[in-house]
């Protein structure tokens, strides 16, 4: 990508003002005009940055940090235009603000993607201002003028000024009206590698997170939600919980409880010590009978339209043959390490926020319904998340907090054991599938049909998933069964398992054809790439580019003695991902040795912690497919903690080879498409092995010794 | 309740608790050391561990009273400089994604690297896989142990 010159065309740049102490100083906002006073002479162009005469440079990440690496990603992309020396970077974590920033989430890896032009013309535009304020004094043309390492030099006169030298006075111009970018060529910090932020913090024990809040005054809340899914509170006889020493109060809301401490432990105590009665849910869940409603949907009922290209009954129909298999996926928590956690201070006229949230607007519009104060009354804090996976998205522990605060009338920071985390639902989505694959006469795949039945609305699947485009009939439905269990999305909404369930099926169709499994690919994206079948989302030309690396690096066809090779490609969150995993099976006993990873992501911003979510990412895939299972008995979660609800451990990760594609698109997600092919191609990889075809998960839950 | 005197990172310090409160919450809660974190509550994940008379404990199930008058060794008193040297190639490689759990991690390499300055693959599986890493930060984690070793981190 060449230079650009840029139109900055936000809604509202502005001002000039002379600040506290005679220093002017200049601030402007995306979104609306205001007049940012500020510590005299500190250099403060706009929300995202600001630069001290010391030159110190505070670059600011307006997104919540949960592992991802946002709080380093971010600022790079801003220093990279401002052409900082990363040695004066300090970086800070903005609270949320929704007039100075766009878009303060944590979800489907979309941050950088959605967020990439606008931190590089916040970059640009104070390089631009500081290059005017050197050409200014130096009496040159600013195009004559040069920036490096936080530094302007004019190279035909040998001067030169530092960024901090020049912050006052750059302070004291007006803004450019448009800004030129670099070409992706120059870049000198975009696709280097770069420590995260708070690394030096976290291996000192410093870093703070939520869960480590405590400010004068506050007390420390258990939570108790419903034992079964579905319950109603009834009564709470607090007698017991209140005798414990420490124990303060105990409030209660609809379907909550909380014990308020003025230590964790005694309110673990005292929430042990509740005598609770619950109201029976209207049915007593089980996964035996969600199974057995799925089955009786996808048979009986008239499912949704999620995709129809062609024909597919007809073409099932007259199909030469028809290959058919069912599949099926448990529930999954989360299971953040951070326990789920919120502090929150609600007094008459105002509320603080603080904590681990995915998306802090959510939880700022929520604590105004439920306190009716205005949101401008409301201040939100995020701090550093220790892990969500989607499960922060939500805003119920937010509501603990504030409920609790409002009730109790002091500070609280309320946690949930873990074992409140397991029985409290909110998971993602067990679901089964029926995929029916039509074959013609000279041995085509013309119908490919997926039944699919679960419990949220849309569907635990993702109808636009490749082989569409490669199929004439292809069509994809969804059967809804009502249950009280709460579901939310979990790392890579439906493409989590998703990719697991099309990459094997697709491998049962190839197999019954007697293709190779990845030529039989490449052929079907050959067919999408030139002549399609429908509107696809993806393009078929960059998913050809990750297999045939993937291939090249794991000399595919030639695995090491005694290992048998799997292969999967995925188009998730704006990116492309293929894997080859090597695995053996012996005596059942599943192991991964390694998994070669290629990624098109297009503009590599942290090569580290690119590097840091596939590898995590392809570990989450694994072990979620091998051990995850959250099964449900009497209405209650059967897993409680971490005992019997496996994670993957150190000693079954595969070695990971990981290699980014060079391409000239724009940054896309990376937080979660590395996931979606990792069981894909392990399940792939244990067929090859066994013969066993995984058709239900997690993967321990089937016989490998065959 | 009962006093107990504990010596945290060098220093006695003086507590008033229930002799069966997990070590775990006299940290965090009442002396305000919140490198140690709450994970499960029941010895699973490691996230809570710390060095008792240098051998690594879950907190979250040890009572206070059973570490009376002993040294404790907390994340935050690893090194007085921050410099011990799983912390350096922590850093150097790059470790952690969301860090919850990087503490508990720290803890027992450094209990392993000083029982067994040179580990093999297997010891290492062997000596962490009591410690849960969400993130998958895994493969970093063994890389910077095994850095750490070949530098002599017993040293």
């Amino acid at each position: 990508m060449s230079a650009e010159s840029t139109q900055l065309n936000r809604r509202a740049f502005l001002k000039l003002s002379t600040a506290v102490g005679g220093g002017l100083m200049l601030g402007f906002r995306w979104g609306a005009a205001e007049v940012v006073p500020a510590k005299p002479a500190t250099f403060k162009p706009n929300a995202f940055l600001r630069i001290a005469p010391s030159g110190s440079v505070t670059l600011l990440n307006q997104n919540p940090e949960i592992g991802q690496g946002i709080k380093t990603a971010f600022p790079m992309i801003i220093g990279e235009e401002l052409d900082v020396d990363w040695a004066d970077v300090v970086i800070e974590q903005a609270p949320l603000d929704t007039e100075a920033y766009e878009r303060q989430v944590a979800a489907g890896s979309g941050a950088i993607r959605t967020t990439y032009q606008t931190l590089r013309e916040a970059g640009a535009s104070a390089r631009a201002l500081l290059v005017a304020a050197a050409a200014q004094q130096w009496g040159v043309a600013p195009q004559s003028c040069r920036t490096a390492k936080s530094v302007v030099t004019h190279p035909p006169s040998g001067r030169s000024l530092t960024y901090g030298e020049l912050a006052d006075a750059a302070g004291k111009l007006p803004l450019p009206r448009s800004v030129t970018l670099k070409s992706t060529k120059d870049f000198s910090l975009l696709g280097t590698r770069v420590r995260g932020t708070d690394v030096p913090k976290i291996v000192t024990g410093e870093q703070r997170y939520g869960i480590d809040t405590k400010t004068p005054g506050m007390l420390y809340g258990a939570i108790t939600n419903p034992p079964e899914h579905g319950q109603k509170l009834g009564s709470v006889d607090d007698t017991a919980a209140l005798k414990v020493p420490g124990v303060v109060k105990v409030v209660s809301w609809p379907d909550k409880v909380c014990v308020l401490a003025t230590h964790t432990y005694a309110a673990f105590l005292g929430k042990d010590a509740l005598k609770i009665e619950w109201e029976a849910a209207a049915v007593r869940e089980s996964t035996a009978r969600l199974s057995q409603a799925f089955a009786d949907a996808i048979a009986n009922g008239s499912g949704e339209h999620r995709r129809r290209v062609g024909n597919v009954e007809r073409a099932l129909d007259g199909a030469d043959r028809v290959i058919e298999a069912t599949y099926e996926v448990p529930f999954l928590p989360h299971a953040p390490m951070e326990p789920i956690n919120m502090y929150a201070d609600v007094k008459a006229d105002s509320v603080h926020l603080l904590g681990p949230m995915q998306t802090p607007a959510n939880a700022r519009q929520l604590t105004s319904q439920l306190t009716g104060l205005p949101e401008t009354k409301i201040t939100t804090e995020m701090t550093r998340i220790g892990g969500g996976f989607g499960r922060r998205l939500k805003t119920d522990f937010v509501e603990d907090a504030v409920q609790a605060s409002r009730l109790a009338g002091t500070p609280v920071n309320i946690v949930w054991k873990r074992e409140e985390e397991m029985i409290g639902g909110n998971f993602r989505p067990a679901a089964l599938y029926h995929y029916r694959a039509g074959i013609d006469s000279q041995g085509r795949l013309i119908a490919w049909h997926l039944k699919s039945a679960s419990i949220t609305g849309r569907g635990a699947i993702v109808p636009t998933n490749f082989p569409n485009g490669a199929v004439p009939h292809f069509q994809v439905d969804n059967h809804r069964v009502r249950s009280a269990i709460t579901t939310a999305a979990w790392r890579s909404p439906n493409h989590n398992v998703c990719a697991m369930l099309d990459q094997s099926f697709l491998e049962e169709v190839g197999y019954a054809l007697g293709k190779e499994p990845l030529a039989f690919r490449l052929e079907l994206l050959r067919q999408a790439e030139t002549d399609p079948y429908g509107n696809i989302n993806y393009e078929p030309a960059r998913l050809r580019g990750v297999l045939e690396e993937v291939a090249k690096m794991a000399d595919w066809g030639n695995p090491p003695a005694g290992r048998f090779q799997g292969i999967a490609a995925h188009y998730s969150h704006h990116s492309y991902v293929a894997q080859v995993a090597e695995v053996s099976v012996t005596e059942g006993n599943l192991e991964v040795h390694k998994v070669y990873c290629a990624a098109d992501c297009g503009q590599v911003i942290n090569l580290s912690g690119a590097e840091n979510q596939c590898q995590g990412g392809i570990i989450d895939g694994i072990g979620a497919a091998w051990f995850g299972d959250m099964p449900i008995v009497d209405g209650a979660s059967a897993n409680t903690n971490f005992h019997t609800y496996r994670l993957i451990r150190m000693n079954e990760v595969p070695e990971i080879e990981t290699k980014f594609l060079k391409t000239d698109y724009p940054p896309t997600g990376l937080g979660e498409p590395a996931l979606p092919p990792a069981s894909a191609a392990v399940a792939n990889a244990i067929f090859a092995a066994t013969g066993v075809r995984i058709r239900k998960l997690p993967f321990n839950a089937n016989d490998l010794a065959g | 309740m009962a006093q107990f005197k504990l010596i945290v990172n060098g220093e006695t310090r003086t507590v008033e608790a229930d002799p069966n409160m997990p070590l775990l919450w006299v940290l965090r809660d009442l002396l305000g050391l919140t490198g140690t974190k709450y994970g499960c509550g029941m010895s699973q994940c490691g996230t809570c561990t710390v060095h008792l008379n240098s051998a690594p404990i879950r907190t979250c199930m040890f009572p206070v009273s059973a570490a009376a008058n002993q040294s404790i060794t907390t994340i935050e008193g690893l090194s007085p400089t921050g410099d011990h040297p799983l912390q350096v190639t922590w850093r150097e490689m790059d470790v952690p994604q969301c860090g919850y759990c990087q503490g508990g991690q720290i803890m027992s390499a450094a209990a392993l690297l000083q029982s067994n300055p040179e580990p093999t693959d297997e010891d290492i599986d062997a000596a962490m896989t009591g410690n849960i890493c969400r993130c998958g930060t895994y493969l970093r984690i063994k890389a910077a142990i095994k850095l750490a070793a070949q530098r002599g981190a017993a040293q």
